[in-house]
């Protein structure tokens, strides 16, 4: 058992600061008041030492689960809402888990092999905790190349670029995110609240926009983060109007010079920034000049413990904020011989900056000529008409593949001036772009689905 | 319109944005001479298949790519739309 290196999650949480909640839309929990009761139901003092899968429907529950067991339990495991169920037998093996906190009945595992506690809002007697041991947080990856993987981190490196910038960086602030807590880009706004003395409006599933807007103003939400994507679907809805945060942030997919000046025109008085992070490789950097992509002097020093390079094309992290390991039998491993992350995002120095190009996975070969969906879109956001933009591969009988693109138009102009957006949008594409990534067809559509996990979804990838 | 005019104009289409100049279209003329290099033709093929709804390179695999202005049509109006 190793002794924790900082205090456990309860240790921010008290009666001192007042006022502070956690909320869904249906539950507004006291945060203040949290530590004189418990969610858990059963016998949940045989949860110190276990490994524990946190299953709950919901992002409260779990996000109460995870207050009262950080500390406790010897590993927590994370379920994301949208994991396969026939998934979880082979998770619970890779995680060694021997016991489920949960709020709903469990048909794929065997209940006499685990200890099953129920979860609810906090309405039992306060169990009386008192921090044990130095937590294994465990977590999945979003799995958009192949099966998701376990992934360990603690607690320490999970909150490292939060108490880096320290906590007066964000005083009094009330945080909401569109991603669900139990994914990484989630998670570190869920700590934020947590460990920065603040409060939390929580996403819910299936909610429309406007009434989640509605909810974030009622909440009075001052800082909030999303991916690139949330954030063009929340400009695209126009629900954004009477909602003004002092803080917006970006993480998890591309920020592309579009969306970064599509949310400093529609949220003049905040404070914008782009983070890179990733389940794996931890946080690495925010950016906070509105300018797409990242300072070039970033790469090849120590900030606050983070080392980054550039390896054949892909960003490499080296810090403690990283995972520790992939977890499981056959888990391959996660850093190289010297300690660092290999991300898979393919930068390219452009000037004094870098830039992010793409995932390594997801290029489209044309004839032996390399495309990343995302350069191509970039370009073809930056057209005042196009809210969002994803371009893809398309099988060819001639170089194997050609580049095609679907494109969401803002504010449908009058069909008439479909044709010239059209033409324009490949005129901006053949002035900055090689000819084989000039998209061969580009489509309008009416939407684009994106992942559970807040990005774009990209089929073919 | 006619298949063989909805190839035209999409060639026509496909030359301007690649800044070629096509000569007249005649059914004997080697498709090398269009000026479309590889890249023009894979474009034209995409739009095709969107526009007419068929690749007839793609369905038949065996089928050797066409090497006249007129081959290339008659692939396309050979295969039932």
């Amino acid at each position: 058992m190793s002794p924790p290196e900082m205090p456990a999650l309860r240790e921010y949480l008290g009666p001192e600061l007042k006022g502070r909640t956690i909320s869904d839309a249906c539950h507004d929990v006291s945060l203040t008041d949290i530590l004189r009761s418990s969610c858990l139901i059963g016998r949940c003092r045989e949860l110190s030492g276990r490994s524990v899968l946190i299953a709950t429907s919901g992002q409260l529950l779990s996000a109460l689960a995870m207050i009262e067991l950080d500390g406790i339990a010897r590993r927590m495991l994370l379920c994301p809402p949208d994991l396969d169920p026939d998934r979880i037998p082979a998770l619970l093996a890779d995680a060694a888990i021997d016991a489920i906190v949960t709020d709903r009945p469990l048909h794929r595992c065997d209940a006499a092999a685990h200890l099953i506690i129920g979860a609810g809002l906090p309405e039992q007697a306060a169990v009386g905790w008192k921090t044990e041991r130095a937590t294994e947080w465990l977590m999945l990856t979003s799995g958009t190349s192949g099966l998701p993987k376990i992934v360990g981190h603690t607690l320490e490196g999970l909150a490292g670029a939060i108490i880096a910038e320290g906590p007066a960086r964000h005083p009094n602030a009330t945080w909401a995110t569109f991603y669900d807590i139990r994914r990484y880009g989630g998670l570190q706004i869920f700590l934020r609240a947590v460990i920065g003395g603040g409060s939390m409006v929580l996403s819910e599933p299936g909610e429309t926009i406007a009434d989640h807007v509605a909810r974030l103003r009622a909440g009075r939400v001052t800082h909030i983060s999303g991916t690139p994507s949330h954030w063009r679907k929340l400009l695209m809805s126009g629900a954004a109007a009477n909602f003004s945060p002092r803080y917006v942030r970006l993480s998890g997919e591309i920020a592309d010079q579009a969306v970064l000046d599509g949310l400093a025109r529609v949220f003049p008085d905040a404070s914008i920034g782009h983070a890179y992070a990733s389940t794996e490789a931890g946080v690495g950097f925010t950016v906070d000049d509105g300018l797409e992509g990242f300072p070039a002097d970033l790469i090849g020093r120590n900030r606050d413990g983070v080392e980054m390079k550039v390896l054949d094309g892909s960003l490499r992290i080296r810090s403690r904020r990283t995972a520790h390991a992939y977890i499981g039998a056959e888990a391959p491993p996660l850093v190289d011989a010297e300690g660092f992350v290999d991300t898979g995002d393919m930068v390219e120095l452009r000037g004094e900056r870098y830039h992010f190009v793409g995932r390594r996975g997801g290029i489209i070969n044309i004839g032996g000529l390399k495309v990343h969906p995302e350069e191509v879109e970039a370009v073809i956001n930056r057209h005042a008409c196009v809210r969002m933009s994803r371009a893809r591969s398309r099988r060819s009988p001639i170089t194997g593949a050609v580049v095609v693109a679907d494109v969401v138009l803002a504010d449908c102009p009058d069909p008439g001036r479909r044709e010239a957006i059209r033409m324009e949008i490949l005129g901006r594409c053949k002035d900055s772009l090689a000819p084989y990534k000039v998209p061969a067809v580009i489509r309008f559509v009416e939407r684009l689905d994106v992942t559970a996990a807040g990005k774009l979804a990209r089929a073919d990838a | 319109m006619s298949v063989r005019s909805r190839i035209f104009s999409a060639m026509q289409q496909i030359a301007e944005e690649q800044k070629v100049t096509l000569p007249p279209l005649r059914d004997d003329l080697p498709l090398p001479d269009t000026g479309f290099d590889s890249l023009a033709f894979a474009i034209l093929v995409a739009r095709l298949e969107d526009d007419l709804g068929i690749d007839p390179f793609t369905v038949a695999e065996q089928a050797p790519f066409p090497s006249t202005v007129g081959e290339f049509v008659r692939a396309y109006e050979n295969v039932p739309a």
